[in-house]
Protein backbone atom coordinates (compact mmCIF):
# COMPACT_ATOMS: atom_id res chain seq x y z
CA UNK A 1 0.00 0.00 0.00
CA UNK A 2 2.46 2.39 0.86
CA UNK A 3 5.09 0.84 -1.81
CA UNK A 4 6.09 3.83 -3.97
CA UNK A 5 9.32 4.40 -5.46
CA UNK A 6 10.34 7.19 -3.49
CA UNK A 7 9.16 5.09 -0.67
CA UNK A 8 11.66 2.32 -1.63
CA UNK A 9 14.56 4.50 -1.72
CA UNK A 10 13.82 6.39 1.26
CA UNK A 11 13.71 2.39 3.07
CA UNK A 12 16.99 1.18 1.24
CA UNK A 13 19.07 4.50 1.75
CA UNK A 14 18.50 4.44 5.72
CA UNK A 15 18.79 0.51 5.77
CA UNK A 16 22.25 1.33 4.13
CA UNK A 17 23.29 4.06 6.17
CA UNK A 18 22.40 2.10 9.17
CA UNK A 19 24.14 -1.00 8.30
CA UNK A 20 27.79 0.76 7.38
CA UNK A 21 27.64 2.57 10.32
CA UNK A 22 27.39 -0.48 12.33
CA UNK A 23 29.75 -1.81 10.00
CA UNK A 24 32.51 0.72 10.81
CA UNK A 25 31.57 1.42 14.22
CA UNK A 26 31.38 -2.41 15.74
CA UNK A 27 30.98 -5.51 13.36
CA UNK A 28 34.64 -4.52 11.61
CA UNK A 29 36.36 -3.63 14.55
CA UNK A 30 35.20 -6.60 16.39
CA UNK A 31 36.09 -8.88 13.58
CA UNK A 32 38.94 -7.56 13.61
CA UNK A 33 40.19 -8.80 16.65
CA UNK A 34 39.10 -11.65 16.46
CA UNK A 35 41.34 -11.63 12.86
CA UNK A 36 44.38 -10.37 15.13
CA UNK A 37 44.02 -13.15 18.12
CA UNK A 38 44.41 -16.03 15.76
CA UNK A 39 46.84 -14.06 13.13
CA UNK A 40 49.78 -16.26 14.07
CA UNK A 41 47.86 -19.26 13.91
CA UNK A 42 46.31 -21.14 17.00
CA UNK A 43 49.94 -22.29 19.12
CA UNK A 44 50.65 -19.46 20.02
CA UNK A 45 47.30 -18.52 21.14
CA UNK A 46 47.52 -21.83 23.48
CA UNK A 47 50.78 -20.84 24.87
CA UNK A 48 49.42 -17.40 25.78
CA UNK A 49 46.54 -19.39 28.05
CA UNK A 50 49.11 -21.40 29.64
CA UNK A 51 50.96 -18.71 30.91
CA UNK A 52 50.36 -18.76 35.03
CA UNK A 53 48.90 -15.41 34.97
CA UNK A 54 46.52 -15.70 32.78
CA UNK A 55 45.33 -18.85 34.38
CA UNK A 56 45.64 -16.69 37.58
CA UNK A 57 44.05 -13.76 36.35
CA UNK A 58 41.09 -15.25 34.61
CA UNK A 59 40.69 -16.97 38.03
CA UNK A 60 40.18 -14.42 40.00
CA UNK A 61 38.09 -12.81 37.67
CA UNK A 62 35.45 -15.31 37.53
CA UNK A 63 36.01 -15.84 41.90
CA UNK A 64 35.21 -12.14 42.28
CA UNK A 65 32.22 -11.99 39.51
CA UNK A 66 30.62 -15.56 41.50
CA UNK A 67 30.67 -13.62 44.61
CA UNK A 68 29.40 -9.74 43.17
CA UNK A 69 26.58 -11.98 41.49
CA UNK A 70 25.82 -14.03 44.49
CA UNK A 71 25.45 -11.11 46.48
CA UNK A 72 23.45 -9.02 44.00
CA UNK A 73 20.76 -11.79 43.69
CA UNK A 74 20.32 -12.21 47.45
CA UNK A 75 20.28 -8.79 47.76
CA UNK A 76 18.43 -7.77 44.24
CA UNK A 77 15.58 -10.67 45.07
CA UNK A 78 15.05 -8.65 48.20
CA UNK A 79 14.94 -5.33 47.29
CA UNK A 80 12.60 -5.79 43.86
CA UNK A 81 10.47 -7.50 46.65
CA UNK A 82 10.38 -4.76 48.80
CA UNK A 83 9.93 -2.30 46.32
CA UNK A 84 7.22 -3.73 44.43
CA UNK A 85 5.12 -5.25 47.60
CA UNK A 86 5.47 -3.18 49.95
CA UNK A 87 4.99 0.38 50.91
CA UNK A 88 7.47 2.57 53.34
CA UNK A 89 8.74 5.68 53.45
CA UNK A 90 11.51 6.64 51.18
CA UNK A 91 11.02 4.20 48.72
CA UNK A 92 10.60 6.35 45.63
CA UNK A 93 13.51 7.51 46.75
CA UNK A 94 15.20 3.98 47.12
CA UNK A 95 13.96 3.10 43.90
CA UNK A 96 15.71 6.29 41.75
CA UNK A 97 19.04 5.90 43.94
CA UNK A 98 19.57 1.99 42.81
CA UNK A 99 20.21 3.50 39.75
CA UNK A 100 23.22 5.44 40.85
CA UNK A 101 25.62 2.25 39.92
CA UNK A 102 24.68 2.40 36.61
CA UNK A 103 25.14 5.98 36.30
CA UNK A 104 28.71 6.69 38.26
CA UNK A 105 31.77 6.54 36.26
CA UNK A 106 34.10 3.38 37.34
CA UNK A 107 36.56 5.76 38.22
CA UNK A 108 34.32 7.56 40.50
CA UNK A 109 33.05 4.13 42.11
CA UNK A 110 36.85 3.00 42.81
CA UNK A 111 37.36 6.56 44.09
CA UNK A 112 34.72 6.13 46.85
CA UNK A 113 35.78 2.81 47.91
CA UNK A 114 39.03 3.75 48.46
CA UNK A 115 38.15 6.46 50.60
CA UNK A 116 35.87 4.63 52.74
CA UNK A 117 37.87 0.88 52.56
CA UNK A 118 41.77 1.87 52.78
CA UNK A 119 43.37 0.84 55.65
CA UNK A 120 45.54 3.93 56.32
CA UNK A 121 43.17 6.46 56.33
CA UNK A 122 39.86 5.21 55.16
CA UNK A 123 36.71 6.18 57.56
CA UNK A 124 35.66 2.17 57.98
CA UNK A 125 39.41 0.61 56.56
CA UNK A 126 41.04 1.35 59.57
CA UNK A 127 38.85 -0.95 62.06
CA UNK A 128 38.42 -3.44 59.30
CA UNK A 129 42.03 -3.42 59.04
CA UNK A 130 43.04 -3.63 62.85
CA UNK A 131 40.58 -6.71 62.50
CA UNK A 132 42.43 -8.23 60.01
CA UNK A 133 40.32 -7.67 56.93
CA UNK A 134 42.16 -5.89 54.16
CA UNK A 135 39.69 -4.67 51.54
CA UNK A 136 41.42 -2.27 49.40
CA UNK A 137 44.10 -4.11 47.16
CA UNK A 138 42.72 -7.54 47.97
CA UNK A 139 39.46 -9.76 46.79
CA UNK A 140 37.50 -8.19 49.17
CA UNK A 141 37.70 -4.80 47.37
CA UNK A 142 37.41 -6.49 44.00
CA UNK A 143 34.30 -7.81 44.98
CA UNK A 144 32.70 -4.59 46.42
CA UNK A 145 33.60 -2.96 42.80
CA UNK A 146 32.25 -5.40 41.29
CA UNK A 147 29.28 -5.45 42.76
CA UNK A 148 28.55 -2.14 43.14
CA UNK A 149 28.89 -1.60 39.40
CA UNK A 150 25.93 -4.83 38.41
CA UNK A 151 24.18 -3.51 41.44
CA UNK A 152 21.10 -2.64 39.60
CA UNK A 153 20.64 -5.38 36.96
CA UNK A 154 18.56 -7.85 38.59
CA UNK A 155 16.48 -5.25 40.09
CA UNK A 156 15.80 -3.72 36.89
CA UNK A 157 14.35 -7.14 35.37
CA UNK A 158 12.45 -8.30 38.66
CA UNK A 159 10.56 -5.28 39.59
CA UNK A 160 8.46 -5.21 36.13
CA UNK A 161 7.99 -9.13 36.27
CA UNK A 162 6.88 -8.57 39.63
CA UNK A 163 4.50 -6.38 39.19
CA UNK A 164 2.82 -8.26 36.29
CA UNK A 165 2.33 -11.48 38.32
CA UNK A 166 0.63 -9.52 41.11
CA UNK A 167 -0.31 -11.47 44.30
CA UNK A 168 -3.39 -12.97 44.14
CA UNK A 169 -1.45 -16.48 43.80
CA UNK A 170 0.98 -16.13 46.71
CA UNK A 171 -1.98 -14.26 48.95
CA UNK A 172 -4.13 -17.89 47.84
CA UNK A 173 -0.97 -19.86 48.99
CA UNK A 174 -0.62 -18.10 52.29
CA UNK A 175 -4.30 -18.53 53.31
CA UNK A 176 -3.99 -22.12 52.45
CA UNK A 177 -1.39 -22.43 54.83
CA UNK A 178 1.81 -22.05 53.05
CA UNK A 179 4.71 -20.44 55.03
CA UNK A 180 6.23 -17.25 54.08
CA UNK A 181 9.40 -19.57 52.61
CA UNK A 182 7.28 -22.21 50.70
CA UNK A 183 4.74 -19.54 49.19
CA UNK A 184 8.28 -18.16 47.57
CA UNK A 185 10.13 -21.49 46.96
CA UNK A 186 6.91 -22.89 45.34
CA UNK A 187 4.69 -19.55 44.04
CA UNK A 188 7.14 -16.65 43.47
CA UNK A 189 10.59 -18.37 42.44
CA UNK A 190 9.22 -20.12 39.78
CA UNK A 191 7.19 -17.31 37.93
CA UNK A 192 9.86 -15.08 38.22
CA UNK A 193 12.70 -17.68 37.31
CA UNK A 194 13.52 -16.10 33.39
CA UNK A 195 13.38 -12.52 34.73
CA UNK A 196 16.08 -13.89 37.30
CA UNK A 197 18.31 -15.76 35.04
CA UNK A 198 18.40 -13.16 32.55
CA UNK A 199 19.90 -10.16 35.33
CA UNK A 200 22.16 -13.03 36.32
CA UNK A 201 23.51 -13.59 32.86
CA UNK A 202 23.91 -9.68 32.69
CA UNK A 203 24.84 -9.40 35.92
CA UNK A 204 27.96 -11.69 35.48
CA UNK A 205 28.95 -10.55 32.10
CA UNK A 206 29.20 -7.21 33.55
CA UNK A 207 31.23 -8.38 36.50
CA UNK A 208 33.64 -9.97 34.16
CA UNK A 209 33.94 -7.04 32.22
CA UNK A 210 34.78 -4.52 35.06
CA UNK A 211 37.97 -2.40 34.64
CA UNK A 212 38.27 0.92 35.80
CA UNK A 213 36.90 0.40 39.46
CA UNK A 214 38.89 -2.77 39.77
CA UNK A 215 42.21 -1.35 38.58
CA UNK A 216 41.90 1.74 41.16
CA UNK A 217 41.00 -1.09 44.10
CA UNK A 218 43.15 -3.71 43.60
CA UNK A 219 46.10 -2.04 42.42
CA UNK A 220 46.28 -4.75 39.68
CA UNK A 221 49.41 -7.03 41.05
CA UNK A 222 50.24 -10.03 39.03
CA UNK A 223 49.45 -12.89 40.33
CA UNK A 224 47.83 -11.00 43.20
CA UNK A 225 45.34 -8.93 42.39
CA UNK A 226 45.28 -8.92 38.80
CA UNK A 227 41.97 -9.70 37.03
CA UNK A 228 41.70 -10.99 33.44
CA UNK A 229 40.44 -6.52 32.19
CA UNK A 230 43.31 -5.34 33.99
CA UNK A 231 46.19 -7.94 32.43
CA UNK A 232 44.81 -6.80 28.71
CA UNK A 233 45.95 -3.45 29.93
CA UNK A 234 49.07 -4.74 31.09
CA UNK A 235 50.41 -6.87 28.36
CA UNK A 236 48.89 -4.48 25.99
CA UNK A 237 51.39 -1.71 26.62
CA UNK A 238 54.42 -4.03 27.28
CA UNK A 239 56.57 -4.85 23.92
CA UNK A 240 56.96 -7.76 22.30
CA UNK A 241 54.53 -10.24 20.16
CA UNK A 242 53.98 -12.56 23.09
CA UNK A 243 52.69 -9.94 25.53
CA UNK A 244 50.63 -8.78 22.01
CA UNK A 245 49.75 -12.26 21.61
CA UNK A 246 48.85 -12.80 25.39
CA UNK A 247 46.56 -9.41 25.09
CA UNK A 248 44.65 -10.39 21.81
CA UNK A 249 43.81 -13.98 23.43
CA UNK A 250 42.71 -12.52 27.01
CA UNK A 251 40.64 -10.30 25.58
CA UNK A 252 39.27 -12.30 22.67
CA UNK A 253 37.87 -14.65 25.53
CA UNK A 254 36.25 -11.55 27.21
CA UNK A 255 34.37 -10.61 24.20
CA UNK A 256 33.66 -14.46 23.43
CA UNK A 257 31.90 -14.77 27.23
CA UNK A 258 29.99 -11.13 26.29
CA UNK A 259 28.78 -12.08 23.03
CA UNK A 260 27.88 -15.99 24.24
CA UNK A 261 25.77 -13.83 27.07
CA UNK A 262 24.18 -11.88 24.73
CA UNK A 263 22.99 -14.62 22.01
CA UNK A 264 21.55 -16.19 25.60
CA UNK A 265 19.76 -13.28 26.67
CA UNK A 266 18.47 -12.65 23.17
CA UNK A 267 17.38 -16.47 22.51
CA UNK A 268 16.09 -17.08 25.60
CA UNK A 269 13.95 -13.92 25.81
CA UNK A 270 11.21 -14.65 23.16
CA UNK A 271 10.44 -18.05 24.83
CA UNK A 272 8.89 -16.10 28.18
CA UNK A 273 5.91 -15.80 25.28
CA UNK A 274 4.34 -12.62 23.61
CA UNK A 275 2.92 -10.20 25.93
CA UNK B 1 2.89 -8.79 11.40
CA UNK B 2 5.84 -10.70 10.51
CA UNK B 3 7.02 -13.67 13.14
CA UNK B 4 10.41 -11.68 13.69
CA UNK B 5 8.44 -8.17 14.26
CA UNK B 6 6.45 -10.20 17.05
CA UNK B 7 9.81 -11.32 18.56
CA UNK B 8 11.05 -8.32 18.65
CA UNK B 9 7.92 -6.77 20.06
CA UNK B 10 8.37 -10.28 22.72
CA UNK B 11 11.69 -8.82 23.32
CA UNK B 12 11.08 -5.36 24.03
CA UNK B 13 8.46 -6.12 26.43
CA UNK B 14 10.71 -7.20 29.03
CA UNK B 15 13.73 -5.07 28.76
CA UNK B 16 16.70 -7.20 29.72
CA UNK B 17 19.88 -5.80 28.41
CA UNK B 18 21.37 -2.90 30.49
CA UNK B 19 20.35 -0.61 28.18
CA UNK B 20 16.67 -1.93 28.35
CA UNK B 21 16.91 -2.29 31.76
CA UNK B 22 18.06 1.73 32.35
CA UNK B 23 16.46 3.25 29.74
CA UNK B 24 12.91 1.97 29.34
CA UNK B 25 11.72 5.26 30.00
CA UNK B 26 8.38 3.54 31.06
CA UNK B 27 9.89 0.42 32.61
CA UNK B 28 11.74 2.25 35.26
CA UNK B 29 9.06 3.68 36.53
CA UNK B 30 7.72 1.61 39.75
CA UNK B 31 4.10 1.32 39.69
CA UNK B 32 2.26 1.52 42.54
CA UNK B 33 1.08 -2.06 43.46
CA UNK B 34 -2.47 -2.09 44.15
CA UNK B 35 -2.00 -4.76 46.56
CA UNK B 36 1.60 -3.22 48.36
CA UNK B 37 1.12 -3.52 51.80
CA UNK B 38 3.15 -2.10 54.79
CA UNK B 39 5.69 -3.32 56.59
CA UNK B 40 5.75 -6.78 58.16
CA UNK B 41 8.29 -7.47 60.89
CA UNK B 42 10.30 -9.52 58.54
CA UNK B 43 9.94 -7.55 55.84
CA UNK B 44 11.32 -4.64 57.69
CA UNK B 45 13.74 -6.61 58.98
CA UNK B 46 14.88 -7.19 55.55
CA UNK B 47 14.51 -3.81 54.20
CA UNK B 48 17.11 -3.12 57.11
CA UNK B 49 19.94 -5.60 55.96
CA UNK B 50 19.46 -4.39 52.34
CA UNK B 51 19.53 -0.80 53.38
CA UNK B 52 22.61 -1.31 55.29
CA UNK B 53 24.34 -3.06 52.63
CA UNK B 54 23.58 -0.35 50.12
CA UNK B 55 24.44 2.47 52.45
CA UNK B 56 28.05 0.51 52.98
CA UNK B 57 28.51 0.05 48.86
CA UNK B 58 26.74 2.94 47.69
CA UNK B 59 25.78 5.45 50.27
CA UNK B 60 28.86 5.78 52.52
CA UNK B 61 31.35 5.81 49.52
CA UNK B 62 29.75 8.17 47.38
CA UNK B 63 29.69 10.05 50.47
CA UNK B 64 33.11 10.11 50.68
CA UNK B 65 33.42 11.13 47.74
CA UNK B 66 31.91 14.52 48.54
CA UNK B 67 33.57 15.08 51.57
CA UNK B 68 36.93 14.40 50.46
CA UNK B 69 36.35 17.03 47.92
CA UNK B 70 35.33 19.49 50.27
CA UNK B 71 38.29 18.51 52.83
CA UNK B 72 40.44 21.92 51.60
CA UNK B 73 37.63 24.44 51.62
CA UNK B 74 35.70 25.88 49.05
CA UNK B 75 39.24 27.58 47.64
CA UNK B 76 41.33 24.36 47.12
CA UNK B 77 37.86 23.02 45.58
CA UNK B 78 37.51 25.88 43.33
CA UNK B 79 41.16 25.66 42.60
CA UNK B 80 41.22 21.89 41.39
CA UNK B 81 38.16 21.94 39.27
CA UNK B 82 39.88 25.41 37.22
CA UNK B 83 43.34 24.16 37.37
CA UNK B 84 44.15 24.43 33.44
CA UNK B 85 44.73 20.82 32.87
CA UNK B 86 41.31 20.40 34.61
CA UNK B 87 39.32 22.60 32.31
CA UNK B 88 40.83 21.04 29.57
CA UNK B 89 39.77 17.74 30.40
CA UNK B 90 36.76 18.83 31.62
CA UNK B 91 36.02 20.92 28.09
CA UNK B 92 37.07 18.13 26.07
CA UNK B 93 34.91 15.53 27.94
CA UNK B 94 31.83 17.64 28.14
CA UNK B 95 32.37 19.04 24.05
CA UNK B 96 32.68 15.50 22.88
CA UNK B 97 29.79 13.73 24.77
CA UNK B 98 27.56 17.09 23.79
CA UNK B 99 28.90 16.00 19.98
CA UNK B 100 28.44 12.46 20.58
CA UNK B 101 24.52 12.61 22.00
CA UNK B 102 23.70 14.57 19.03
CA UNK B 103 25.09 12.10 16.82
CA UNK B 104 23.18 9.06 18.93
CA UNK B 105 20.29 11.10 18.45
CA UNK B 106 20.24 11.03 14.74
CA UNK B 107 21.65 7.52 14.34
CA UNK B 108 19.63 5.84 17.05
CA UNK B 109 16.54 7.17 15.87
CA UNK B 110 17.40 5.74 12.45
CA UNK B 111 18.65 2.79 13.71
CA UNK B 112 15.80 2.02 15.81
CA UNK B 113 13.37 2.89 12.97
CA UNK B 114 15.10 0.58 10.67
CA UNK B 115 15.53 -2.17 13.27
CA UNK B 116 11.24 -1.46 13.75
CA UNK B 117 9.97 -0.93 10.58
CA UNK B 118 11.98 -2.64 8.08
CA UNK B 119 12.76 -5.93 7.07
CA UNK B 120 15.48 -7.94 5.74
CA UNK B 121 17.54 -10.67 6.72
CA UNK B 122 20.20 -10.83 9.28
CA UNK B 123 17.87 -7.98 11.11
CA UNK B 124 18.32 -10.16 14.14
CA UNK B 125 22.03 -10.35 13.56
CA UNK B 126 21.77 -6.56 13.77
CA UNK B 127 19.76 -6.47 16.96
CA UNK B 128 22.93 -8.63 18.69
CA UNK B 129 25.03 -5.69 17.08
CA UNK B 130 23.26 -3.51 18.74
CA UNK B 131 23.89 -4.74 22.59
CA UNK B 132 27.55 -5.53 21.88
CA UNK B 133 28.89 -2.67 23.33
CA UNK B 134 26.97 -2.87 26.38
CA UNK B 135 28.16 -6.52 26.92
CA UNK B 136 31.91 -5.90 25.73
CA UNK B 137 34.14 -5.27 28.73
CA UNK B 138 35.25 -1.42 27.98
CA UNK B 139 39.12 -2.28 27.93
CA UNK B 140 38.36 -4.53 24.97
CA UNK B 141 36.16 -2.21 23.61
CA UNK B 142 39.61 0.25 23.27
CA UNK B 143 41.25 -2.52 21.62
CA UNK B 144 38.21 -3.07 18.98
CA UNK B 145 38.30 0.23 18.37
CA UNK B 146 42.44 0.47 17.98
CA UNK B 147 42.42 -2.12 15.44
CA UNK B 148 40.13 -0.39 13.24
CA UNK B 149 41.37 2.95 13.45
CA UNK B 150 44.82 2.68 15.04
CA UNK B 151 48.16 2.39 13.96
CA UNK B 152 47.77 -1.14 12.17
CA UNK B 153 44.70 -0.12 10.38
CA UNK B 154 43.40 -1.51 7.03
CA UNK B 155 42.00 1.57 6.22
CA UNK B 156 45.39 3.17 6.11
CA UNK B 157 44.08 6.02 8.83
CA UNK B 158 45.86 6.33 12.72
CA UNK B 159 43.28 8.13 14.83
CA UNK B 160 45.29 6.58 17.87
CA UNK B 161 46.23 9.14 20.24
CA UNK B 162 43.91 11.95 18.44
CA UNK B 163 40.81 13.45 19.84
CA UNK B 164 39.21 11.17 17.05
CA UNK B 165 40.08 8.45 19.05
CA UNK B 166 37.66 9.84 22.09
CA UNK B 167 35.18 10.69 20.09
CA UNK B 168 34.81 6.96 18.17
CA UNK B 169 35.28 5.41 21.95
CA UNK B 170 32.38 7.33 23.42
CA UNK B 171 30.52 6.58 19.84
CA UNK B 172 30.83 2.63 20.70
CA UNK B 173 29.97 2.65 24.25
CA UNK B 174 26.31 4.95 23.92
CA UNK B 175 25.71 2.95 20.71
CA UNK B 176 22.56 1.21 21.94
CA UNK B 177 20.88 3.67 24.34
CA UNK B 178 18.79 5.92 22.20
CA UNK B 179 18.09 2.56 20.12
CA UNK B 180 16.96 0.67 22.84
CA UNK B 181 14.74 3.94 24.69
CA UNK B 182 13.05 4.32 20.87
CA UNK B 183 12.49 1.05 19.44
CA UNK B 184 9.61 0.06 22.21
CA UNK B 185 8.11 3.40 21.71
CA UNK B 186 8.19 2.97 18.03
CA UNK B 187 6.66 -0.35 18.21
CA UNK B 188 3.67 0.67 20.23
CA UNK B 189 2.84 3.57 17.85
CA UNK B 190 -0.19 2.85 15.52
CA UNK B 191 -0.09 3.07 11.95
CA UNK B 192 -3.35 4.01 11.84
CA UNK B 193 -2.26 7.79 12.82
CA UNK B 194 0.31 7.80 10.58
CA UNK B 195 -1.88 6.40 7.80
CA UNK B 196 -4.68 9.34 9.03
CA UNK B 197 -2.34 11.92 8.73
CA UNK B 198 -1.41 10.98 4.90
CA UNK B 199 -5.04 10.34 4.28
CA UNK B 200 -5.47 13.81 5.36
CA UNK B 201 -2.58 15.24 2.27
CA UNK B 202 -0.20 15.55 4.94
CA UNK B 203 3.74 14.45 3.00
CA UNK B 204 6.09 12.33 4.88
CA UNK B 205 8.34 14.89 6.25
CA UNK B 206 5.53 16.44 7.70
CA UNK B 207 4.20 13.24 9.10
CA UNK B 208 7.37 12.48 10.67
CA UNK B 209 7.84 15.95 12.18
CA UNK B 210 4.44 16.56 13.11
CA UNK B 211 2.88 13.27 14.52
CA UNK B 212 5.78 10.40 14.88
CA UNK B 213 8.64 12.97 15.95
CA UNK B 214 6.71 14.27 19.07
CA UNK B 215 5.67 10.54 20.36
CA UNK B 216 9.39 9.56 19.86
CA UNK B 217 10.57 12.71 21.70
CA UNK B 218 10.19 12.05 25.43
CA UNK B 219 12.20 8.54 24.49
CA UNK B 220 15.17 10.17 23.01
CA UNK B 221 15.42 12.87 25.23
CA UNK B 222 15.95 9.46 27.77
CA UNK B 223 18.30 8.13 25.77
CA UNK B 224 20.33 11.26 24.96
CA UNK B 225 20.47 11.63 28.91
CA UNK B 226 21.75 8.33 29.40
CA UNK B 227 24.00 8.08 26.40
CA UNK B 228 25.85 11.83 27.99
CA UNK B 229 25.90 10.49 31.07
CA UNK B 230 27.93 7.07 30.23
CA UNK B 231 30.06 9.46 27.55
CA UNK B 232 31.25 11.75 30.00
CA UNK B 233 31.97 8.81 32.44
CA UNK B 234 33.72 6.48 30.11
CA UNK B 235 37.14 5.29 30.86
CA UNK B 236 38.18 1.90 30.04
CA UNK B 237 38.13 2.43 26.19
CA UNK B 238 40.53 5.43 26.57
CA UNK B 239 43.22 3.58 28.35
CA UNK B 240 45.33 1.85 25.18
CA UNK B 241 43.22 4.00 22.44
CA UNK B 242 43.41 7.67 23.51
CA UNK B 243 46.78 8.07 24.51
CA UNK B 244 45.81 10.32 27.45
CA UNK B 245 47.31 13.28 26.72
CA UNK B 246 47.49 16.49 28.47
CA UNK B 247 45.79 19.11 27.43
CA UNK B 248 44.90 17.20 24.30
CA UNK B 249 43.15 14.12 24.60
CA UNK B 250 42.85 13.76 28.19
CA UNK B 251 39.16 13.44 29.34
CA UNK B 252 37.77 13.89 33.12
CA UNK B 253 37.87 10.38 34.16
CA UNK B 254 41.42 9.88 33.21
CA UNK B 255 42.31 13.21 34.86
CA UNK B 256 40.69 11.75 38.01
CA UNK B 257 42.67 8.37 37.80
CA UNK B 258 46.35 10.44 37.24
CA UNK B 259 45.31 12.43 40.58
CA UNK B 260 44.53 9.12 42.18
CA UNK B 261 47.66 7.63 41.46
CA UNK B 262 49.68 10.86 41.95
CA UNK B 263 47.91 10.65 45.90
CA UNK B 264 46.10 14.19 45.42
CA UNK B 265 42.89 12.54 46.81
CA UNK B 266 41.59 15.51 47.25
CA UNK B 267 41.97 16.85 43.53
CA UNK B 268 40.35 13.64 42.10
CA UNK B 269 37.29 13.96 44.33
CA UNK B 270 36.75 17.54 43.39
CA UNK B 271 36.47 16.36 39.42
CA UNK B 272 34.19 13.10 40.67
CA UNK B 273 31.82 15.22 42.38
CA UNK B 274 31.11 16.99 39.49
CA UNK B 275 30.57 13.82 37.32
CA UNK B 276 28.93 12.42 40.62
CA UNK B 277 26.24 15.75 40.42
CA UNK B 278 25.82 15.06 36.60
CA UNK B 279 25.00 11.57 37.40
CA UNK B 280 22.46 12.66 40.01
CA UNK B 281 20.66 15.08 37.74
CA UNK B 282 20.32 13.04 34.80
CA UNK B 283 18.36 10.59 37.02
CA UNK B 284 16.63 12.82 38.68
CA UNK B 285 15.52 14.24 35.13
CA UNK B 286 14.77 10.15 33.79
CA UNK B 287 12.74 10.01 36.56
CA UNK B 288 10.63 13.31 35.49
CA UNK B 289 10.27 11.80 32.35
CA UNK B 290 9.11 8.54 32.97
CA UNK B 291 6.56 10.31 35.31
CA UNK B 292 5.67 12.11 33.04
CA UNK B 293 5.09 9.47 30.18
CA UNK B 294 3.24 7.61 32.61
CA UNK B 295 0.60 10.64 33.42
CA UNK B 296 -0.15 10.56 30.02
CA UNK B 297 0.46 7.22 28.46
Amino acid sequence: MHDTAAHRVTRWTLRLIVIGYLLFLVIWPVALVAAKTFANGLAPVINALRQPEVIFAFQLTLSAAFWAVVINTIFGVGISLLLVRYTFPGRRALNAMIDVPLSVSPVVVGLALVLVYNGRTGWLGQTLEQGGLQVIYAPPGIIMATAFVSLPLVIRELVPVLTEIGTEQEQAARSLGASGLQTFARITLPAIKWGLLYGVVLSLARSLGEFGAVKIVSGGVAMRTQTATLLVEERYQQFGLVNSITAYTAAFILALIAVIALIIITSLRPSKGAP
Amino acid sequence: MTPSAGTVEAEQSAPTTPAGTATNAGGRRLPRAKSATSLTPISGLGLGIALMWFSLLVFIPLTAVLVQASAGGWSAYWDALTSPQTLAALRLTVGTAVLVTVVNVVMGTAIAWVLVRDQFRGKQLLEVVIDIPFALPTIVAGLVLLSLYGPSSPLGVNWANTRVAVFLAFLFVTLPFIVRTVQPVLLELEHEVEEAAASLGANRLTTFRLVILPSLAPAITAGAALSFCRAISEYGSLVLLSGNLPYSTEVASVRIMSSIEGDKLTEAAAVASILLVVALIVIVVLDLISRRVARYA
